[in-house]
């Protein structure tokens, strides 16, 4: 009896979890799908689940932009946002875990407080700094700005993974005359590095999706992939087929990435949850 | 060793691109940049611009395509703050008279070649200030009653030669078929000043309605407004699509074109797109008319036009006046009949392109443009003087947040949150409330 209990919630269990994973993969299935229809299928009532694919979309987005362009952009900007930022937070992390002071608690409560504060609230001295450092539509600017908007979210990872590593093995590393840097270089790092492999990856992820600063502070040059997809946007016409192609072609990329490296993800992100 | 030396290459690599994109974003002398958005003619002129560059291989192009609000928000941005981001911005004759004012636009000066008198004139009063000319028209679009003539047959209508929107009503109430997903009547109800506000505007309009009196005091409890919302919410409700507050110019242009819409009325430029078998299912049943006339009758018409202006914070205002001049001129609408076809020419601007036997043929819905246009008057009388100009917007800058509030509170009478006078009201008290803080009314 209590078997067939344990089988039927098991059963009912996984079907729960397929329900929702279908139910938070559906948009993209469905933009996917939208984006192997022509203008009209796309918006056909009620909608066509069953059609003959057509690349066109694919055709006219490659035609009207330079993908690759906007692809680089992406990458440039998003790697090096997230090396900048964990060569940051790694020593502050550090400081903040093995070192802390009685400010510690209030300092990382304020970084993170600074999430809270809508971008648009600061878009116009950040703007002005842009214009004034002549950094506005670079890749260096958008990374630097992307950077200092993830930071605390990646100082604040790392400061729980640096808590999970237990500081009699660090002790150990200063007994046998590690000075600071070797300690945090060659027994922390090694130590921790699912957890900064996580971090990294989602700070990828968010910088990769980011659109507001991308929207106003890059126009050409540095324009990202969030700038990619919103060209195709249109006031007058039909355009959710294109849309939904330039959408496909801007996500692909970081779904596979994010496809391959899940057991990290996970591993990092449960790191030290079960002693 | 060699995965410190593989770091250490890595940090060289970004920091090399990320100083490469940096230095990249100063842009050479002879690039233009040009803010526009992804409209079908605006696309068309991207792809011939190269002719352009061949014949002024001095200029290079540089196209940042944006969505509207987000073009607007950049633009003003880049203007206000003279970062001379932009050398050829894409604006409407909402903004024109506005920015001009404002200090904001060159004036342009075409030669004579240009023939500046072939522009449309009321399209070419639209984007003047001052007696000076601020951009050129590169298309326009007034509004027109698009309805399907085999549904009208079947139904034993005959559409009149000026429509009224009382027959209107009658029209829609016959041809829909809630059975079979067709909707006598599709408007704009998608919240927005642009959206549903730009059709309202314009049918308070022919009801007599304005928004403001002569002290900048908003008029929207008058019967006149009562009347037109009345008649926009019943005719909705009884014969609009489901989830019309959803619907904006793409939404029911996608309704009307798979053939869910018994009339349409919206801006003229949806003609070329209902009339394209590749974007619509019902392109040989599309019939024309004017726009309805409400118990008013007069009153300022719809007018809107997508121009080509020169920031004055570009460095390079010479040569984007030499674009603009080309992408606006006779020669470019002959470029686009030859390599596209006559029915994809910008629309609603010349007097030449009408005159094309070409175009007629090309475009059976050319004459009720033609007309539609020429006959709008966006500084056209109102019942009751008005101290504002436009027709389908109020040409003041604070019309943008008023416009999309008092939209909000439009949609919720359609979601039945509120009724009409609820709505008017609250708008009365939005509107004084946003004027005050502004400045412009006590």
């Amino acid at each position: 009896m209590a078997l067939k209990t344990k089988t039927s919630t098991r059963i009912g269990v996984t079907v729960l979890g397929w329900g929702i994973a279908l139910w938070l993969f559906f948009p993209i299935f469905w933009m996917i799908l939208t984006s192997f229809k022509s203008e009209v299928q796309a918006i056909s009532t009620p909608p066509k689940l069953f059609f003959m694919p057509t690349l066109s979309s694919y055709g006219e987005v490659f035609e009207r932009a330079s993908y690759w362009h906007f692809a680089l952009n992406t990458v440039i900007v998003s790697v090096g946002a997230t090396a900048i930022a964990i060569a940051l937070a790694v020593p502050a992390a550090y400081s903040m875990a093995f070192l802390p002071s009685k400010r510690t608690r209030g300092t990382l409560l304020w970084m993170l407080s600074t999430r809270m504060l809508p971008p648009v609230g600061v878009l116009v001295p950040i703007y002005l700094l842009a214009r004034n450092t002549h950094l506005l539509d670079t890749c260096t600017g958008l990374a630097i700005v992307d950077m200092l908007t993830n930071l605390p979210i990646i100082v604040w990872m790392l400061y729980t993974f640096f808590r999970e590593v237990p500081a009699p093995i660090l002790e150990a590393g200063r007994m046998d005359g590690a000075t600071r840097w070797q300690e945090m270089t060659m027994v922390l790092l090694p130590l921790a590095l699912p957890g900064i492999a996580s971090t990294a990856l989602l700070s990828l992820i968010l910088c990769w999706n980011e659109a507001f600063w991308s929207l106003n502070l890059t126009s050409s040059h540095a324009a990202p992939l969030t700038a990619f997809i919103a060209s195709f946007s249109s006031p007058e016409g039909l355009f959710f087929g294109k849309l939904s192609a330039a959408s496909t072609l801007a996500v692909a990329p970081i779904l596979v990435f994010g496809w391959i490296s899940q057991k990290q993800l996970v591993r990092g992100l449960t790191f030290g949850a079960v002693k | 060793m060699s995965r410190l030396k593989a770091t250490r290459t890595a940090i060289c690599t970004l920091a090399l691109l990320l100083t490469g994109s940096a230095l990249s974003s100063a842009g050479a002398a002879g690039t233009l940049t040009i803010a526009t958005v992804n409209n079908g003619d605006m696309i068309v002129m991207r792809q011939l611009s190269q002719e352009f560059e061949k014949a002024h291989p001095d200029i290079h192009l540089n196209w940042v395509t944006l969505e509207e609000n987000v073009l607007r928000q950049r633009v003003t941005t880049d203007i206000a703050m003279k970062t001379g981001q932009f050398d050829v911005v894409t604006i409407g004759n909402y903004e024109v008279p506005i920015w001009a004012k404002q200090g904001w636009l060159t004036e342009i000066k075409p030669d004579a070649a240009y023939d500046v008198n072939d522009i449309l004139p009321s399209v070419r009063d639209s984007l003047t200030a001052d007696g000076k000319l601020y951009a050129l028209p590169f298309y326009a679009e007034s509004v027109m009653t698009y309805y399907r003539k085999d549904l009208f047959q079947k139904a034993g209508l005959t559409m009149p030669d000026t429509p009224t929107y009382n027959q209107i009503r009658q029209f829609a109430d016959k041809i829909t078929d809630k059975g079979n997903q067709v909707y006598g009547i599709c408007l704009r109800g998608k919240p927005g000043w642009g959206e549903n506000m730009a059709y309202i505007s314009s049918l308070a309009n022919t009801f007599g309605a304005q928004w403001f009196d002569m002290s900048w005091k908003p008029t929207m409890t008058s019967d006149a407004w009562k009347a037109t919302l009345n008649w926009y919410v019943s005719a909705l409700k009884a014969d609009g699509p489901p989830g019309a507050t959803s619907n904006g110019f793409n939404e029911n242009l996608a309704l009307f074109a798979s053939g869910h819409c018994g009339i349409w009325i919206d801006s003229t430029v949806a003609g070329g797109l209902l009339f394209d078998p590749k974007q619509s299912q019902v392109a040989d049943k599309v019939g024309f008319a004017p726009s309805p006339k409400g118990p008013y009758g007069k009153g300022p018409t719809w007018l809107w036009s997508w121009s080509l202006a020169v920031p004055v914070s570009s460095h390079q205002s010479a040569d984007a006046q030499t674009f603009i001049t080309w992408a606006t001129s006779k020669d470019y609408v002959k470029l686009v009949a030859a390599q596209k076809g006559w029915v994809a020419v910008p629309a609603g601007t010349r007097a030449s392109t009408y005159a094309a036997p070409e175009y007629v043929k090309a475009a059976p819905f050319a004459s009720f443009v033609l007309n539609a246009i020429k006959t709008a008057d966006p500084n056209g009388p109102t019942a009751q003087p008005r101290p504002y100009t436009g027709a389908q917007f109020v040409g003041i800058p604070e019309f943008q947040a008023i416009g999309t509030q008092v939209g909000q509170t439009v949609a919720a009478t359609l979601s039945d949150q509120m009724t009409v006078d609820q709505a008017l009201t609250s708008a009365q008290a939005s509107i004084t409330r946003a004027l005050r803080q502004s400045g412009r009314a006590r």
